[in-house]
C-alpha cells in the first residue's frame, strides 16, 4: 500500500470516527453541552478528536512507545520493518518511539509557552486598556519597541544570552508572543471599557482586579480563545524552527523539529520518514485551526444569549 | 377624490429566522396607497412596521423572507420581478429614508456626491445637473447655506440637517413613493419640528406618496392622511387620520392613546432640607467649559426633572454628581456635607447613597453576568451580604421589580426584553439601598407602553422608600407625568427652574416656551398652527 494512500485512508478514518463521536455526543448529552455538540461542524469534531489523540499520546508516551526515547536500539537508518515500524534514525534510535515522545516534549512545551504568553499578555493588555493614561502609554510603547524586532531574531538573541534550557525557551518565546496577545487584548478591551456597565462598576467603587476579572474578561474571552488556538500553532512552529536551528530543545530529547533536521538526508533517498514529524506538526496545526474557526464562528455568528 | 392606486399589498406574509427556526413576523397585512397619499404606519417595536415598509420595495432584510401575498407597485408585481427589475425601481421610483441618517450616509463621501449617485446610476440626470438640482432641493428643505452644505462630509453636519439632506437625497429622482422609517425618532423635539415640517412640505410639493413609519402618534398625525396600526405583524385598524384620532375603534389603539395619561399626583413642595444639592458647579472637558454655575436641590421622595436638548449639559451634570468628572468650581453637598469631588476619594458609603440607571440597558448590564450576580454584587459589596442572605435579597429585589425570581434569577441579560432589562437596571440601583437615584433617559429607548410600566414602577418605589430622583430626559411628556421640580438647561446653564406647576404655567421663559411648544400634540393641525405662530 502506498504512503499517500495510507495517509488518505487514515485521515478519512479520523473524519469518520469524528462523525460517529459527534453523533454519539448529540444522542447522549443534555442541555447546554448538547446544543454545543449539535452546532459543531464536522471539521471541529475532527479537530477535537485529533487534539484528544495527541494529548493521549503525549500523556501515555512511556506506555505506547515500543522502545525508550534515548536508547540506541539498532543500526543507523534502518528501513521500516516489523521490529522498527518507522525504521531507526541517524544513530540507530527507534523513530516511532521518538515520534511518540516528541509529542510529549514539543506539544507540552508549546502549550506551556502559549498559556504563559496569554496570562501575561492578556492581563497586561486588559489592565492597560482599563487604566489608560501613562500606564497604557508606557506598556504600549514598550510592546511596540519589542515588536519592532523580528520575532525569530529576537528569540535567537535572547536564547544566546540566557542559554538554551527548556525553561528559558519557554520564557523567551512566551515573552515574544505576549506582545502580540497584549495588543489584541488591549484593543478588544478598549471596546468594552467604554460600555456603561463598566462605568456602573466603577461608580460602585470596584477595584481594577474585579473589573478585569469579572466585567471585562468574560466579554473578551471569545476573541482571546480564538487567538489562543492560532498562537499555539505559531509557538509550535517557532519551537520547531528554533530546534531545527539547534537552539530549541536539546538532544537527546526527542523533538519533532530536530527530528526533521537530523534525518533530512534520507529525503534525498526518496524516504518519507523525515517528513513524518513535520506531518505531525501539520496535522495538529490544522486540527487546532478547525477548532478555532468553530470558536470564532460561535463568538461572532451564534448569539446564544439572544435565543 | 380618490386617485389611482400606486401600491397595493395583499395578504403579505414575512417570516424571520431566529436560530434555526422560522417564525412569521408579518401575518397577512393588506395595504393600499394612492398616488400622492401619505400613510402612517404605527406600532410598538416588533410590530413589523419596518419589515412591511421594506417589503413595499420588494426587499426583505437578512434573515427574513417574504413567503406569501402580492406586492403590486404601479402595475409591476414586485414579488415576481427579477432582482434587476427591482433594483431599477429602487432609488428611482421608490426611495427609502432611514431612522439614523448618521449611520446611513457613507462617512467617506461628501453629501452632494452621495446625492448625485442615484440619479447618475439610473440615468435620470447627468452629474452636473444632479448637483445643481441638489442645491435646489437643499434650499427647499430649508438647509442653511444650500450652495455649500453639499460639499461637507456627514460628520460636519448636525443630526437634524443630515436627516433633511437624506430626505433631499431620497427626492433626487423624484420618486413616486418614499418610505420614511422613523425619520425623526432620534432627534430632539426642537429639531424634530424642523425636519417634520420640511418632510411634509416637500412631499406635498412634489406630490409624492409616502409611507411614514413611527411609534409616535402625535408625529404621524401631522403628516399622514391615513393611519394604519399594527400589532405583532397584524393590522389592528386603519382609518383617516382625523377619524383615528377622534374615535379609535379598537381597544389596543385606545391603549396607545392612554399611555400619555399616566401621571403621578402632584406632591406638596418639600419642606425638609434637601438630600442632595448641586451648588454653583462649573465643569469643563479640557478647556471647553460644559457646565456653568449650575445649582439645584433634590429632596427625599421627590423627583427633579432635568430637561434640555442634547448637548445642554444634562448628562454632564450627572457625571459631576457621581464624581466621574470633578468640577472646576462649586460642590456637591449630600446630607449637609460636601462630597469629595473625585470618585476615588469617596468612601464606599458615599458611593452607595447615589446610584445611577442608564438609558441603554443593553450596554449598562454586563451581557456575560447572570441576574443573580448583576443585582447581587452591590448588595454583597455595600451591605456585606453572602450566601443565603444574598440569595434572599436578590429574590426580594426581583419581586420588587415585578419579575418572578425562580424564572429569572439565573438568566443572562440577553434573555430579557428591553423593558425587563431596564427593570434589572432599577433593581441593581435599589440593591445598594441608596437615597438618590439618577435616571439618565431611562425610558427613551423603550416603547410607550413599556415606558409607562417603568414610570409606574419608579413612582411606586419612590413612595415606598422615599427615594429622591434626578430624572434626566428630553421628553416633556415624561416630565409632566412624574416630575415635582423641573430644571431646564441650555448650553450648560440652568435657564429656568422651579416647581412643575410654575414651569408649565405661562408665562414661560423664552427657551422653556420653545421647548414646550415643540412637543407634538395629538392634533393634526398642531404643526400648521405652530409654524404659523412662529412665522
Amino acid at each position: 500500500m502506498g504512503f499517500a494512500a495510507s495517509v488518505t485512508l487514515g485521515l478519512a478514518g479520523l473524519f469518520a470516527l469524528a462523525w460517529v463521536l459527534r453523533a454519539g455526543a448529540r444522542a447522549l448529552l443534555t442541555g447546554h453541552s448538547r446544543s454545543i455538540a449539535s452546532d459543531m461542524p464536522l471539521t471541529a469534531a475532527f479537530g477535537l478528536l485529533v487534539i484528544v489523540i495527541y494529548a493521549f499520546v503525549a500523556i501515555a508516551a512511556p506506555l505506547l512507545a515500543p522502545f525508550p526515547e534515548r536508547d540506541i536500539v539498532g543500526t543507523q537508518f534502518q528501513a521500516w520493518s516489523a521490529d522498527h515500524p518507522l525504521g531507526t534514525d541517524r544513530i540507530g534510535r527507534d523513530m516511532l518511539s521518538r515520534l511518540i515522545y516528541g509529542a510529549r516534549n514539543t506539544v507540552g512545551i508549546a502549550f506551556a509557552t502559549t498559556a504563559l504568553a496569554f496570562v501575561v499578555g492578556s492581563l497586561l493588555g486588559l489592565w492597560a486598556a482599563l487604566t489608560g493614561g501613562w500606564l497604557d502609554q508606557i506598556l504600549s510603547r514598550f510592546v511596540d519597541a519589542l515588536m519592532a524586532i523580528p520575532a525569530l531574531i529576537f528569540s535567537l538573541l535572547l536564547l544566546t544570552i540566557f542559554g538554551t534550557s527548556v525553561l528559558s525557551l519557554i520564557l523567551v518565546i512566551a515573552a515574544v508572543d505576549a506582545t502580540r496577545v497584549f495588543r489584541l487584548a488591549r484593543s478588544v478591551a478598549q471596546g468594552i471599557v467604554v460600555m456603561d456597565y463598566i462605568e456602573a462598576a466603577r461608580l460602585r467603587g470596584e477595584g481594577a482586579w474585579f473589573l478585569i476579572r469579572r466585567e471585562i474578561l468574560p466579554n473578551a474571552m471569545a476573541p482571546l480563545v480564538a487567538e489562543f488556538g492560532l498562537r499555539f500553532c505559531f509557538v509550535f512552529l517557532s519551537i520547531s524552527s528554533l530546534s531545527f536551528l539547534g537552539l530549541g530543545i536539546k538532544p537527546p530529547t526527542a523533538d519533532w523539529g530536530s527530528m526533521v533536521r537530523d534525518n533530512a538526508t534520507l529525503i534525498t533517498f526518496g524516504d518519507v520518514t523525515p517528513l513524518l514529524p513535520a506531518g505531525c506538526i501539520a496535522l495538529l496545526t490544522v486540527a487546532v485551526n478547525f477548532v478555532v474557526d468553530w470558536q470564532l464562528y460561535r463568538a461572532s455568528g451564534l448569539r446564544e444569549a439572544t435565543q | 377624490m380618490t386617485r389611482e392606486v400606486l401600491l397595493r399589498i395583499e395578504g403579505l406574509r414575512i417570516e424571520g429566522r431566529s436560530g434555526d427556526t422560522w417564525s412569521e413576523i408579518v401575518k397577512g397585512v393588506d395595504l393600499t396607497l394612492h398616488k400622492g397619499e401619505v400613510l402612517g404606519l404605527i406600532g410598538e417595536s416588533g410590530a413589523g412596521k419596518s419589515t412591511v415598509g421594506l417589503a413595499a420595495m420588494g426587499f426583505a432584510r437578512d434573515g427574513c423572507k417574504i413567503t406569501g401575498g402580492s406586492i403590486m407597485f404601479d402595475g409591476i408585481d414586485l414579488r415576481r420581478a427579477t432582482e434587476a427589475q427591482r433594483r431599477a425601481l429602487r432609488g428611482k421610483r421608490i426611495a427609502y429614508v432611514a431612522q439614523s441618517a448618521a449611520a446611513s450616509f457613507n462617512p467617506a463621501h461628501r453629501l452632494i456626491e452621495q446625492y448625485a449617485e442615484a440619479p447618475v446610476i439610473h440615468g435620470v440626470m447627468a452629474r452636473d445637473k444632479a448637483e445643481k438640482d441638489a442645491v435646489d432641493l437643499y434650499r427647499k428643505m430649508q438647509l442653511p447655506d444650500p450652495e455649500g452644505i453639499g460639499f461637507r462630509y456627514p460628520h460636519q453636519v448636525s443630526g437634524g440637517q443630515l436627516q433633511r439632506a437624506m430626505t433631499a437625497m431620497a427626492m433626487a429622482c423624484r420618486p413616486d413613493l418614499i418610505i420614511f422609517d422613523e425619520p425623526t425618532t432620534a432627534l430632539d423635539v426642537t429639531t424634530q419640528i424642523e425636519v417634520l415640517a420640511a418632510i411634509r412640505d416637500i412631499v406635498r410639493q412634489f406630490d409624492t406618496a409616502a409611507i411614514y413609519i413611527t411609534h409616535d402618534l402625535a408625529v404621524v398625525a401631522q403628516a399622514a392622511d391615513r393611519i394604519k396600526v399594527l400589532l405583532r405583524g397584524e393590522e389592528v385598524e386603519e382609518a383617516p387620520t382625523r377619524q383615528m384620532l377622534d374615535a379609535p375603534r379598537e381597544e389596543y389603539t385606545k391603549s396607545l392613546w392612554a399611555v400619555r395619561s399616566f401621571a403621578r399626583p402632584v406632591q406638596p413642595p418639600a419642606t425638609a432640607a434637601p438630600v442632595l444639592s448641586v451648588r454653583g458647579v462649573t465643569a469643563a472637558y479640557g478647556k471647553t467649559v460644559v457646565l456653568e454655575d449650575v445649582s439645584f436641590d433634590i429632596h427625599a421622595g421627590r423627583t427633579v426633572a432635568v430637561v434640555g436638548e442634547s448637548g445642554s449639559g444634562k448628562s454632564t451634570t450627572a457625571r459631576v454628581i457621581t464624581g466621574l468628572l470633578p468640577p472646576t468650581s462649586g460642590e456637591i453637598v449630600f446630607d449637609g456635607a460636601a462630597l469629595p469631588p473625585a470618585l476615588k476619594a469617596r468612601t464606599r458609603n458615599q458611593l452607595r447613597q447615589v446610584q445611577m440607571i442608564y438609558q441603554m440597558a443593553d450596554t449598562a448590564l454586563n451581557p456575560k453576568q447572570r441576574l443573580r450576580e448583576l443585582i447581587g454584587r452591590p448588595a454583597q459589596m455595600y451591605l456585606g451580604l453572602h450566601g443565603r442572605a444574598l440569595d434572599a435579597r436578590v429574590r426580594d429585589l426581583l419581586h420588587l421589580i415585578e419579575l418572578d425570581p425562580d424564572t429569572y434569577i439565573d438568566r443572562l441579560p440577553g434573555e430579557l426584553s428591553g423593558g425587563q432589562k431596564q427593570r434589572i437596571g432599577i433593581a441593581r440601583a435599589l440593591a445598594a439601598e441608596p437615597r438618590v437615584i439618577i435616571c439618565d433617559e431611562v425610558t427613551s429607548a423603550l416603547d410607550q407602553i413599556v415606558q409607562e410600566g417603568i414610570l409606574q414602577l419608579l413612582t411606586r418605589l419612590q413612595d415606598e422608600f422615599g427615594l429622591a430622583y434626578m430624572f434626566i430626559t428630553h421628553d416633556i411628556a415624561t416630565v409632566r407625568a412624574i416630575a415635582d421640580e423641573v430644571v431646564v438647561m441650555q448650553r450648560g446653564r440652568v435657564v429656568d427652574a422651579g416647581h412643575k406647576t410654575e414651569i408649565f404655567t405661562p408665562p414661560h421663559q423664552p427657551y422653556t416656551e420653545l421647548l414646550l411648544s415643540s412637543v407634538p400634540e395629538m392634533d393634526p393641525d398642531w404643526l400648521t398652527r405652530l409654524l404659523d405662530s412662529r412665522a
